[in-house]
């Protein structure tokens, strides 16, 4: 697992943890410079290759996620129209089996699971998406390109971007200075010319075949000439195409990038600051030239967002498919305002002590100690308008009640629904139910409980909370494990843009994360099964 | 410190024990929008402003926002109560100039009203306003009050639409009621021409730099987007995105009969009955007929509507959040059962249906807020079919007819039957198409003793509104007998009157004239 997936075995989510990803000022972080693996989130939703030991699922068939990735809201079923009516009107009825894994409800044609093969099933876009970011250099495309990525995986749209800088920096190893940019270097040109190539051809192996469903296309593109390349590529092989255009004349948030963000580059690690912004001022230039802004009526039939000084306007153009309309909604209440957000549980509960998952309990004693202690850490901060969310539980509403400011509630925040197993000691679970206890153990992400939810169940759940973190300042957000688990992937997927610090308030708590055990087969013993629950009373 | 929080009863929302200031009733997602919302129309008659403020004014009540419409033309009808001809909006009648700039001052004054004093989040105030004076008028009387401001321009300049439009809603108009079409559409068409020379459109480049708006272009196939400033406008903006105005038809029907449905009890996960199973063919039957272009077909997770969308041969897509509400620890059990076990929360859910909470299950505002995106998606899309439950069923018919909270709980939806829903000028059309399949009545009637005095609980609604009667009586032009289509075409399909299948259930809507 990742980095954070670590830090979360050492139960650093624990009770009286309070977490802080800071995010990052200006545009941000460009992170580690190789192409992103949707693999690296441990909360997106496996595919096909990353999809844990589908053999070993207990059942008549694995579920229909590695074969068909989607988005988690809605499931594509069903019969494909091209079968012949009255063929299929005189075959018997399919009969529906539930997956014991995700507990939906699937037709299966004599024993066999029907209807979903080729079916792309994901939001409702039938049609992978190419998105192709379009600006000069220092207008924050990379950063914009990185948190879509970002967001579009953790709802379960499995993206990835293509940084032409970086295919140009492995095939160039040591950058010289902006002449490589000049319009006139023809030797520059190929080479650009050939890495633009050798990324849309990995866009159209990770479209074509590896079940991607959206690309991002992070380069300039200022030109109608190359844009109009890139489209009828996507034509080519079936792709929609969005254009991402980020315009910004600003010089001082040109200039805040620069130093931000480009200064970092590799292409400048052995030049001093000033020397490394001048060379990069020039290499503006190079496109300034040559850059032809997306037209209201020359490109009027494109799909595009227009992105103006940073979020002050946009220009929305025929907005085609739902997966559209979401990147546009999402890239409108982003912002880059410097600000922190506080993530931590609420105190230990009543039941936390007594080892029992879900419920609606008060807190224990330690627990109302540990909301005095967050009231007082508040304090010190000293944050200019903080807003304080709570789900609807009592243990968070009761912790939020001692920090004396308002608090809003969200239903949405509440703990995942153990439907069942609600209020049960692993112990129990184990007693009454060890075959589900065993599915959950082998793919938690996907998992959902008997009339309750799964992991995933619970990301579509606060996509609203995460847009609506996104358009806030700063917010501190009292909630439970397994949502905080939820925020925090998305906060933390790899590379994401956020600092976090984690801050420990001195106030004991149970343990209540429980490690995923060695074996997690369906015939384990209860010994084996128990292994790794934290102690309780 | 209060630490000590005790239960509301209803809501079952954990409240602190001291008399903090109560939480506010609408809390089940955050209070984002703090100070009220004057949402201020732009545009050349003809441009669909009242469709859109109608349209948008339907959708924020339905997600919980209070808002009203404040349709200036009706101040002026009512002020000036007969209509002789465009004559009136030249702008060299200062009489008539006069008359008009009062008909906006009084809207303004029942805006201050609305929002002031009636608990009002949204108003919206639908006119032409298309000078700079005017919107600077507008602008500070919104400081005065400490109202925020949004500005939505349409812009349209296609004369296709903008005649369609005419032709649609102007000319049933009752400034037309004593003329024939030609004349009429040839009076609207000078009456356009009298705002036009004087008309400034919003410029976000430059003089309108400061203030927050978007700019429909060309009936949605352009957006300008300028300041959005908070959470309420940003939702504004994602839904006029997400409308279009293409004819198209929703469905709406429930799973076939299930085995619970028969045993009377609630929820659960059961299959389909025999007569449950018989509609699914009906069903498959009765939209063969239907004859669709990219009929799409939705169901929630739970097996009785996947059972019947089987039955249909066509693909569809399960949506957990059409799943049926989620009735907690009473999950599986018949109403005389929940009485016998759990007595008080079943008087309470007869007191208040739409916030009433089921033990760790939800309320119909707890459905909403879930189907919130199922909307979302249904404008978007052109042909659906949605095959789900009786709650979920009521709280999108809800949406589609402009229920308020308080029908919404009791509006009618039996087994069996399918609701035909297609958008006709600014509201909706609906049949209700019998498949003629037996199925048990699962509808509960609100109970006497519930129906007596005014609920203090009710949600204000767009059309009517409790707070705040309507400020002129509106004439009612598209009753609904005009809009049930005979479907004699159907074999085996009994068109039914919806008033009289479903009684109480008011089916009229309302088309206003602008």
């Amino acid at each position: 697992m990742g980095i954070f997936s670590a830090r979360l075995n050492q139960a650093l989510c624990g009770p009286a943890w309070l977490w802080r990803p800071c995010s990052v000022q200006g545009f941000g972080l460009e992170g580690p410079r190789r192409p992103f693996h949707p693999e690296h989130s441990r909360f997106s939703p496996p595919r096909r290759t990353g999809s844990p030991s589908a053999a070993a699922r207990p059942g008549p068939a694995p579920p229909a996620g590695p074969a068909a990735p989607r988005g988690a809201e809605v499931e594509r079923r069903g019969r494909s129209r091209s079968r012949p009516r009255m063929a299929a009107a005189a075959s018997p009825a399919r009969e529906l089996t539930q997956n014991p894994l995700q507990k939906t409800w699937e037709p299966y044609d004599n024993g066999l699971p029907a209807g979903h093969s080729a079916q792309r099933g994901v939001c409702m876009t039938n049609c992978p998406t190419l998105i192709v970011m379009v600006g000069l250099p220092a207008r924050g495309k990379t950063y914009i390109s990185k948190k879509l990525t970002r967001y579009l995986n953790w709802i379960g749209v499995p993206t990835k971007e293509f940084n032409v800088g970086q295919y140009r920096r492995d095939l160039v190893k040591k950058y010289k200075s902006f002449e490589f940019f000049l319009p006139d270097n023809e030797e520059g040109l190929k080479i650009r010319k050939q890495c633009a190539l050798a990324a849309l051809n990995d866009v159209r192996q990770y479209l074509s075949e590896e079940n991607g469903h959206v690309a991002v296309f992070d380069a300039t593109n200022t030109t109608r000439e190359r844009r109009e390349t890139i489209y009828k590529f996507g034509e080519e092989n079936g792709y929609k195409t969005f254009f991402v255009e980020s315009v910004c004349v600003d010089p001082e948030v040109i200039a805040a990038n620069i130093v931000q963000v480009k200064l970092g580059s590799p292409d400048y690690v052995d030049c001093s600051n000033d020397e490394a912004t001048e060379d990069f001022m020039k290499r503006i230039e190079c496109y300034k030239n040559s850059y032809e802004t997306l037209d209201e009526n020359l490109d009027k039939d494109l799909s595009y967002i227009k992105i103006m000084d940073v979020g002050r306007s946009y220009l929305v153009n025929r907005v085609m498919d739902h997966i559209q309309s979401r990147i546009v909604y999402y890239l409108m209440n982003i912002h880059v305002t410097p600000r922190s957000i506080y993530l931590c549980r609420h105190g230990e509960s009543e039941l936390n002590l007594k080892g029992r998952i879900g419920g609606d309990p008060g807190l224990s004693v330690r627990g109302k100690e540990f909301a005095k202690s967050l009231a007082q850490f508040i304090n010190e901060q000293n944050i200019k308008d903080l807003k304080v969310w709570t789900s609807q539980m009592k243990r968070t509403i009761q912790t939020a009640e001692a920090l004396g400011v308002p608090y809003e509630q969200w239903k949405v925040l509440n703990e995942i629904d153990a439907g069942v197993c609600e209020e049960m000691t692993y112990e129990e679970i184990q007693e009454n139910y060890p075959l589900e206890f065993a599915l959950r153990d082998q793919d938690k992400y996907r998992y959902r409980y008997p009339k309750g939810e799964s992991y995933e169940d619970l990301v579509q759940r606060l996509e609203p909370v995460i847009m609506e973190l996104e358009r806030q300042e700063n917010v501190l957000v009292i909630c439970h494990q397994a949502v905080m688990r939820c925020l925090l992937a998305y906060f933390l997927d790899k590379p994401a843009g956020c600092k976090v610090e984690s801050i420990f308030l001195n106030v004991e708590a149970v343990n209540t994360h429980r490690d995923k055990p060695e074996n997690v087969g369906v015939d384990r013993s209860r010994e084996e099964a128990l292994r790794t629950v934290p102690n309780h009373l | 410190m209060p630490m000590e929080l005790t239960q509301s009863r209803i809501q079952k929302i954990w409240l602190p024990n001291d008399n903090h200031p109560a939480l506010p009733r609408r809390s089940c997602g955050p209070q984002l929008a703090n100070s009220p919302t004057v949402i201020v129309m732009v545009g050349l008659p003809a441009r669909g402003k009242t469709y859109i403020s109608k349209k948008l004014t339907r959708y924020l009540n339905w997600i919980g926002v209070p808002t009203k419409v404040f349709n200036v033309g009706e101040y002026r009808r009512e002020a000036v109560k007969h209509y002789s001809s465009y004559d009136f909006f030249r702008p060299d009648n200062e009489e008539a100039m006069k008359v008009r700039r009062q008909c906006a001052l009084a809207a303004l004054r029942d805006v201050k009203l609305y929002l002031t004093e009636e608990a009002g989040q949204i108003a919206v105030f639908d006119a032409t306003n298309t000078t700079r004076e005017r919107r600077g008028m507008i602008l500070n009387f919104a400081k005065e009050n400490g109202f925020k401001v949004f500005f939505i321009e349409s812009v349209c300049n296609d004369p296709n639409v903008v005649a369609t439009n005419v032709m649609e809603v102007k000319l049933s108009s009752p400034d037309y009621r004593d003329c024939n079409s030609t004349d009429a559409m040839e009076d609207f068409m000078k009456r356009i021409n009298c705002y036009q020379a004087s008309y400034q459109p919003l410029d976000p480049d430059d003089y309108d730099r400061e203030l927050s708006l978007i700019k429909v272009i060309d009936v949605g196939r352009r957006f300008l987007v300028n300041r959005v400033q908070d959470h309420i406008q940003s939702r504004i903006v994602y839904y006029l995105m997400n409308i279009h105005v293409q004819p198209r038809t929703i469905y709406l029907c429930r799973h076939g009969e299930s085995e619970f449905n028969l045993k009377g009890k609630i929820g659960g996960d059961s299959g389909l009955s025999n007569r449950g199973k018989k509609f699914a063919q009906a069903l498959n039957k009765f939209v063969e007929e239907q004859n669709l272009k990219d009929l799409k077909v939705w169901t929630s997770q739970l097996k009785r509507t996947i059972q019947t969308a089987e039955a249909l041969q066509l693909p569809y897509e399960q949506w957990k959040a059409l799943n049926e509400i989620d009735a907690g620890v009473c999950e599986e059990m018949t109403y005389e059962e929940i009485r016998d076990q759990h007595p008080e929360e079943f008087a309470l859910r007869d007191q208040d249906k739409y916030y009433y909470r089921y033990p760790s299950g939800e309320s119909y505002q707890d459905l909403v807020q879930r189907l919130e995106p199922v909307i979302m998606e249904l404008e978007r899309q052109e042909n659906v079919l949605v095959i789900c439950h009786q709650a979920v069923m009521r709280c999108l018919l809800a949406y589609f007819l402009d229920k308020s909270a308080d029908e919404m709980p009791y509006l009618k939806c039996p087994l069996h039957t399918v609701l035909k829903l297609t958008p006709v000028a600014y509201g909706c059309r609906v049949e209700s198409i019998s498949l003629n399949i037996e199925a048990v009545n699962t509808h509960r009637e609100r109970p006497e003793e519930a129906k007596k005095g005014p609920n203090p609980l009710m949600r204000r609604n767009s059309v009517t509104p409790l707070a705040s009667p309507e400020p002129i009586k509106k004439p009612r032009i598209n009753s609904f007998e005009e809009h049930v289509a005979v479907s004699s075409a159907l074999p085996g399909c009994v068109p039914q009157e919806v008033p009289t299948q479903l009684p109480g259930q008011n089916m009229n809507n309302s088309q206003k004239p602008s």
